[in-house]
């Protein structure tokens, strides 16, 4: 009898008792055998872009939070305290690299080039889908949760059977681990040796769900179980999460199928601007999860390498000011849609079903009375 | 001015309570600097300013709960807002404050100049609410103008469409329709395609089905005639009245036969001047010393008080069929009248009702409702409360059956009677007590002087 089941093979994951990191929290430089071969090419130029990112990325998602309280937007989910695990990934992929994303990925969308106004109008409600995603190599969000990694897995079979070189992201959370769908995409991506990297970011919660309570292991000994080679990687460390980036698409491209990376951040904010985090989580760990701030951890590296940090803030806050305008700006110009534009896009031809909907639809608004003045009637008032 | 009005701030919340105002009248603040901390029945939450400004009043005070789109702040205009709200100088504040100045003089001024300059500005509009309009706060809609237009298919639509599907060619359909046709028997050769490039749908072959069996008329043309009434006075008064009855008491009914043969005789023995009794009269005759032996069926239910009312007085309502639709009459003084005298009023009133002349006096007050629905030939039926009251009585039609009488079966007039009650203010008992009082008068009149 042939029985294939043996114990998680421990040879596949790195990081498991620590997380890799090359930052440590005080911004000193911490050797790692794995990592350092990929941070050769690190100087402060590199360093200052990825600071820079970072803070614009928060600023963007501050005002876009801010957007939210004022009204003009329905909902938002907050990306703050996973800026570096995002811009991490984005800064060590070619721009041809596929990315599959929830919708806490606004970074990885700023960095792919997506313009305010794509960015808002889904959650303004002015569109069913922000943008073009051939036009930054970047599907748009998916709500579903874990939804997108059967797509990423499929795209990457896909740029396999066409001998292309590029490979596809899928990006999600912690609580996805707990859907099928993401099992099902892992089984198929080491079944297939999809070029596709699992990118999760552990930020301890699915939604108000700890992750302790959905994963008994850490997340990142899950793909071992599919023969899925795995890194656990401190991901409030912008330099590991790139390096961990590298090492993982270069793994991918030469074609030794899937690779997963657990990347170990926290939500500071709320799940979205409808969730009220203190219910489930207190300010104690808030303040230790602050204290491990991304932004500050660069910027103290920086400081020991003696860049002019003022300097630098300073040109943080003029790109977070130039994004933030642009962004307020886009939001309160984005046009409304037609209300029959909602039949448009369902169908690519003419369905008679959908036909009559639309004429029930026109009829319904055209018994809207205009707003007049003297429009002042009572119903039922003969008998 | 302008007004920041409270928004949805999770997914479809109604309101929020303001928790603590961070900043006061005069304050002038930036833009997405904490004005206000509200508590939603999802979360406590910090609102940030809209905009650079300084704040003019604030609509709400700490505690109090507001509703989405309410103003909760108003903000004096200052200057070119929002062209770079962060750096903004002292000296355009200073100039700002000036400007402000000349419209901040009183309460009414400041109202006045927001009406002025409100048609020029943006409004604010909520995402998912849309424009708030003016007095309602929703859409106002025309009265009945929607009308729903009969589908017709396409079938019955088009003109002996192209000639392209002619032509010995097999007609183009998927499988399903095939097959939908089959079953139906329709042949497809002679249906029209109204899909893609002449491709048969369901549609078409369900129409053209139609089209060949209601032979004759004009295929579609039948499908959908209702006509809609409007639910207008008397009709949505009952309808309003039976709802709220049916929807607030728990009503049960008891119901009987009884043989009336020798009470019917007596009745239409002329009394006086040749008049007779009617048996609706007899009925609320019977009904008087019942209702005194049973108090709870001439008594409420008072929900408000958390009481049962019992009346003083039995204030008898007939129930009327009129034109209009149906109305319940009170019969004055049932008490002190005789058959005879009640024959009258009930007959007077009943007239009165079909004129559609009852006084609002003689249309309420009554306490216990009888309604004759024999007059229209059925047996009997469970009526149902008229609301504010405890009992209803129906009367079914007078009819000769065979009926045991004396021990031997023979041709009798029997009635059926079926009171419904209000199962909070009497129970099976009581309700059969008060039925059975009611009937042994009708079957034997005499049994008034023995018990």
């Amino acid at each position: 009898m042939l029985t294939t089941t043996s114990a998680p093979d421990h040879d596949l994951v790195a990081g498991l008792v620590q997380p890799l990191y090359v930052l440590a929290e005080d911004g000193t430089r911490h050797p790692d055998p794995t990592l350092d071969p990929l941070l050769r090419d690190v100087d402060e130029e590199l360093l200052t872009g990825l600071f820079l990112d970072m803070a614009v990325i928060r600023a963007l998602d501050d005002e876009a939070v801010a957007l939210q309280r004022q009204g003009e937007l329905g909902l938002w989910p907050p990306l703050r305290g996973q800026e570096a695990a995002q811009i991490g990934l984005a800064r060590a992929l070619p721009s041809t690299d596929f990315f599959f994303t929830s919708y806490r990925e606004n970074g990885l969308a700023w960095c792919r080039g997506v313009s305010p106004g794509e960015m808002l109008s889904v959650w303004r409600g002015t569109t069913l889908s922000g943008w073009d995603p051939f036009a930054h190599h970047m599907a748009t969000p998916q709500v579903i949760i874990g939804a997108q990694a059967h797509h990423a897995v499929g795209y990457a079979m896909a740029t396999k059977a066409q001998g292309k070189d590029d490979i596809a992201v899928a990006c999600f959370g912690d609580g996805a681990l707990s859907q099928g769908d993401l099992n099902e995409a892992m089984v198929f991506a080491a079944s297939f040796r999809a070029p596709v990297l699992f990118f999760c970011q552990n930020n301890q919660y699915a939604i108000s769900e700890p992750v302790a309570l959905q994963a008994t292991v850490p997340i990142a000994l899950r793909p071992t179980g599919f023969g899925i080679p795995s890194l656990r990687v401190d991901g409030n460390d912008v330099l590991a999460m790139r390096a961990v980036s590298l090492f993982a698409a270069r793994h991918i491209r030469s074609g030794k199928g899937p690779m997963f990376i657990e990347a170990v951040t926290y939500r500071l904010g709320p799940h979205t601007t409808s969730d009220d985090p203190t219910r489930y989580r207190d300010e104690e760990e808030l303040e230790s999860w602050r204290r491990r701030c991304p932004i500050a951890r660069l910027e103290r590296h920086l400081e020991q390498l003696g860049t002019d940090v003022e300097q630098l803030r300073a040109e943080a806050k003029r790109r977070s000011l130039e994004a933030t305008t642009a962004l307020r700006e886009a939001v309160t110009t984005l046009p409304e849609p037609a209300p029959e534009s909602l039949f448009e896009n369902v169908l690519s031809t003419e369905h008679p079903g959908l036909v009559r909907q639309r004429e029930q639809f026109r009829a319904f608004r055209n018994s809207l009375a205009p707003e007049q003045a003297d429009g002042q009637q009572t119903e039922g008032s003969s008998a | 001015m302008s007004d920041f009005r409270l928004p949805d701030l999770g997914e479809g919340l109604t309101e929020a309570t303001i928790v603590a105002w961070q900043v006061a009248v005069g304050d002038e603040v930036t833009l997405n600097q904490p004005l206000v901390e509200v508590e939603t029945a999802k979360a406590l939450v910090e609102l940030p300013s809209p905009r650079a400004g300084r704040v003019s009043v604030l609509h709400a005070a700490e505690g109090e709960t507001l509703a989405v789109g309410s103003p909760l702040i108003g903000f004096e205009e200052v200057g070119a807002v929002g062209a770079d709200p962060a750096g903004e100088s002292p000296a355009d504040a200073g100039a700002a404050d000036a400007e402000a100045a000349d419209d901040s003089a009183t309460d009414t001024t400041r109202r006045a100049s927001s009406t002025k300059s409100a048609a020029p500005q943006r409004q604010q509009v909520l995402v998912g609410y849309g424009p708030v309009l003016p007095g309602t706060g929703r859409p106002r809609r025309r009265p009945r103008s929607f009308q729903t237009e009969p589908y017709i298919g396409r079938a019955a639509q088009a003109v002996s469409g192209s000639a392209e599907a002619a032509a010995g060619e097999t007609p183009k359909a998927l499988p399903p329709v095939r097959r939908r046709a089959r079953d139906l028997g329709v042949d497809l050769t002679a249906v029209h395609g109204s899909g893609p490039g002449g491709r048969i749908l369901r549609t078409d072959v369900e129409a053209c089905a139609r089209s060949t069996t209601s032979a004759g008329t004009r295929p579609g043309a039948s499908t959908r005639s209702s006509t809609r009434v409007p639910v207008t006075g008397l009709r949505r008064e009952t309808a309003r009245a039976m709802t709220d009855s049916a929807f607030t008491a728990p009503q049960a009914s008891v119901h009987t036969t009884i043989d009336v043969t020798d009470t019917l005789e007596r009745l239409r023995h002329p009394a006086r001047r040749g008049r007779k009794t009617s048996f609706l009269a007899a009925v609320c005759q019977a009904i008087l010393p019942a209702a005194a032996r049973t108090p709870s069926a001439n008594a409420r239910y008072d929900t408000e008080a958390g009481e049962i009312e019992h009346f003083a007085r039995v204030a008898l309502g007939i129930a009327v069929a009129t034109e209009r639709g149906l109305v319940v009459a009170t019969v004055p003084d049932a008490e002190e009248a005789d058959g005879l005298t009640l024959t009258e009023r009930i007959t007077a009133l009943v007239a009165t009702a079909r004129e559609g002349a009852l006084t609002p006096a003689e249309l309420t007050g009554s306490t216990l409702t009888v309604t004759n629905v024999g007059v229209f030939g059925v047996e009997g039926g469970v009526p149902i409360l008229n609301p504010g009251q405890s009992t209803i009585l129906a009367i079914g039609a007078l009819r000769t059956q065979p009926w045991e009488h004396r021990g031997e079966i023979a041709l009798r007039t029997v009635v059926t009677l079926t009171l419904s009650f209000d199962h909070r203010v009497l129970d099976g008992a009581e309700a059969s007590r008060f039925l059975m009082d009611v009937a042994d008068v009708l079957s034997d009149p005499a049994i008034l002087l023995t018990r």
